[in-house]
């Protein structure tokens, strides 16, 4: 399984001629031996639960237990029979072998419910139905409504990082208490989105008594309810997405600012440069790379958007605020829908990978163009 | 948002005046923000020790305002008059902090190990496993990243309950682990890549075996970025929601669950709410405040060369 070219950096010669016969048979019999053992335990499993034979466990248990016993002779198999490649491969197989197991199977495990009928709270069960969770979700309003949430929602990413920008500059300006306002800053993103939605938005931004209406009221808003019309609300659910996500952004655009040389500001302000030239075409073009990767991520994050929305809203009112996340959450919850909410989760998984991936490579093209 | 450049690159050529102009901009700017991070903190922090009237009639400053009481903390439990009396709340309280505490430390912590033992073979060896290159697995381990949480929840919760993992803190520790394992591995390469590798050479020229330069040589150097990946994986599992609010019901249940679910019969009561709250975000900032240095360096691992 796991071949191995020589090391990049020359690393001792290659002793697999070293290794006695009987230390690979050694090698070659444990792996045969565990995988034997995984496969009779599948076996055993699948003809118990399918109520062929009568000899089993109660649960998939074991499987775990045997695909770990398994794992640990696939590592076992590697050393005695390719030496220190063995070794070398022992680094990378338990993280390779978690994830795997953690990732892909349950995925095409939910493609596979995807495609089913299954109601938790019917009595029928699972019942193989094709495409029609499939025609179902494109019929349905609730689910486009939460995509274009969505594409609200990242496209607020572009004002955090406005925002984001900006705080980095002040804590890279020449000020005092530098670390003071950078651990102050950086508090929000330590603290639980469910807890802040409970504290900031269910009780600061409360309609009759939270300060922030009150300030509101102040300001001329007559009428400060933050959650009842559709607008106000989805701004409301970005504000206090930004204010937890900001420092991250935040950052990582400080130390890329830290990281630039003082000879280009130097030689900029030399050359007569106004502090607006000196940001537009000195500090902006340097730092886009580091904006490029910050903006990215965040908006890898802002696509799992769900904690604010499920506490806060509950998607309300009428759906304005759900993302997909929460909306899927929904459906499982209130609904036991687990076919069609897996089938909507897995268009969604398309969706954004298709996305991602675009927008890598239009990102990657974008730095290079301006390097 | 762009004028704040204006200080270290004019201000010591400006006239004093709008070098002072710019001065109170900045600080102008910087103790807003400050306030705009601290007030729901505070707001949190007193609301714990209001009355119901003191909530609804908005009272902000303790001792002037309202006359602060342990309200919030007696109906936890922990006030000073009701820590040694028992009470079923702050059992459960303390049920649900342990579940987080174990939760997300034990994720954080199997992710350090298998995601820096991966991040060191991918930094140092080249692999090839079928027609996958370092690049590849890389790739395969970083674009986990963009799994979105809902995609895998659904599947987890019916083969969890295949495999009797529903509601343990097992079950959580596993796909926390998933969740931050990226991160680690992103931030780990990092860090291995700025070791020298003459470093490992000499040591294996020494008679050290290729684990035995790695525990013995690597290790200690990359503990730093160890405490830094750690800890934000920490953040991340701590307040983590979607998993445990689908995956746990009594036993495994954590505490952003518990904050999620206080609703009363009789409407929300704010004391305790606040309490809670404050609980479950005390933790994090504390080790926030601590150890700042290590978050700041986990999260610019990789972005900037």
């Amino acid at each position: 399984m796991a071949e191995q070219t020589s090391t990049a950096n020359a690393w001792p010669a290659d002793p697999a001629d070293l290794i006695p016969a009987g230390r690979k048979r050694l090698g070659w019999g444990l792996l045969a031996l565990a995988t034997l053992g995984l496969l009779a335990i599948i076996v055993v499993q699948v003809l118990y639960k399918t109520e062929m034979s009568t000899v089993g466990f109660d649960t998939w248990r074991p499987v775990i237990y045997a695909y770990i016993v398994w794992g640990a002779a696939l590592g076992a198999w590697q050393v005695l029979t390719r030496g220190e490649d063995g070794q070398r491969a022992l680094f990378l197989l338990p993280a390779l072998l978690f994830t795997i197991a953690m990732v892909i199977f349950p995925t095409l495990f939910g493609f596979y419910i995807a495609l089913t009928d299954w109601n938790l709270s019917s009595f029928a069960g699972r019942r193989f139905n094709g495409l029609d969770n499939f025609w179902q979700m494109l019929a349905d309003p609730y689910y486009r409504n939460a995509l274009f949430n969505m594409v609200l929602y990242v496209l607020a990413v572009l004002v955090e990082y406005v925002i984001a920008f900006g705080l980095a500059l002040l804590l890279n300006a020449q000020i005092r208490a530098r670390k003071f306002f950078r651990v102050v800053f950086l508090l929000p993103l330590m603290l639980s989105p469910v807890a802040v939605s409970w504290m900031v938005g269910k009780s600061l931004m409360e309609y009759r008594f939270g300060p922030a209406a009150t300030l509101a009221r102040h300001l001329g808003w007559d009428n400060p309810a933050f959650f009842s019309d559709p607008i106000t609300a989805r701004i409301s659910i970005m504000m206090l997405d930004a204010w937890t996500f900001i420092p991250f952004m935040m950052i990582m655009l400080l130390a890329g600012l830290q990281a630039m040389s003082r000879e280009v500001l130097e030689a900029a302000r030399v050359d007569g440069a106004t502090a607006w030239q000196t940001f537009w075409q000195v500090t902006f073009p340097l730092m886009l790379p580091v904006s490029v990767t910050a903006v990215i991520l965040r908006i890898i994050f802002k696509l799992k958007l769900a904690d604010i929305i499920i506490t806060l809203t509950s998607g309300g009112p009428g759906g304005a605020t759900d993302s997909v996340s929460s909306f899927i959450y929904r459906e499982y919850r209130d609904r036991s829908n687990v076919g069609y909410g897996t089938m909507l989760a897995m268009a969604y998984l398309i969706i954004i990978v298709v996305f991602v991936t675009w927008l890598l490579k239009f990102a990657s093209r974008f730095v290079r163009n301006v390097n | 948002m762009s004028v704040q450049t204006t200080d270290y690159t004019v201000s010591e050529i400006r006239s004093p005046a709008a070098f002072i102009a710019s001065r109170v901009f900045i600080y102008g700017a910087l103790v807003f923000w400050a306030f705009v991070c601290l007030f729901p903190i505070y707001w949190t922090i007193t609301t714990s020790f209001k009355s119901a009237v003191d909530v609804t009639q908005g009272h902000l400053v303790p001792f002037v305002d309202f006359q602060p009481d342990w309200k919030g903390w007696r109906s936890l439990g922990l006030s000073p008059d009701s820590i040694f009396q028992t009470s079923t709340v702050r059992d459960e309280f303390l049920k649900r902090f342990m579940n987080s505490v174990i939760t997300s430390v034990g994720a954080s912590g199997l992710a350090i190990i298998i995601g820096s033992l991966a991040a060191y073979g991918l930094v140092r060896y080249r692999y090839k496993f079928a027609w996958f290159k370092n690049e590849d697995i890389s790739f395969f381990f970083l674009s986990q990243l963009i799994l979105p949480p809902v995609v895998l929840a659904l599947p987890f919760l019916v083969l969890y309950r295949e495999v009797a993992l529903l509601d343990t803190r097992i079950g959580l520790v596993l796909l926390y682990t998933l969740m931050v394992l990226p991160i680690v591995i992103w931030i780990m390469r990092d860090q291995f890549n700025s070791i020298p590798v003459e470093l490992e050479e000499a040591a294996l020229v020494d008679g050290l075996s290729i684990w035995g330069a790695f525990f013995r040589i690597v290790m200690p150097i990359a503990l730093p970025g160890m405490v830094a990946a750690f800890i934000l994986a920490m953040v991340l599992c701590w307040n983590e929601y979607f998993f445990a609010a689908l995956l746990t019901s009594t036993d495994a249940k954590t505490i952003p669950v518990m904050v999620a679910s206080q609703t009363g019969s009789q409407g929300i009561n704010w004391w305790s709410m606040a309490a809670l709250a404050t609980a479950a975000i005390a933790p994090l900032a504390i080790i926030g405040i601590a150890l700042e240095r290590y978050l700041i360096m986990g999260m610019t691992a990789g972005s900037v060369k």
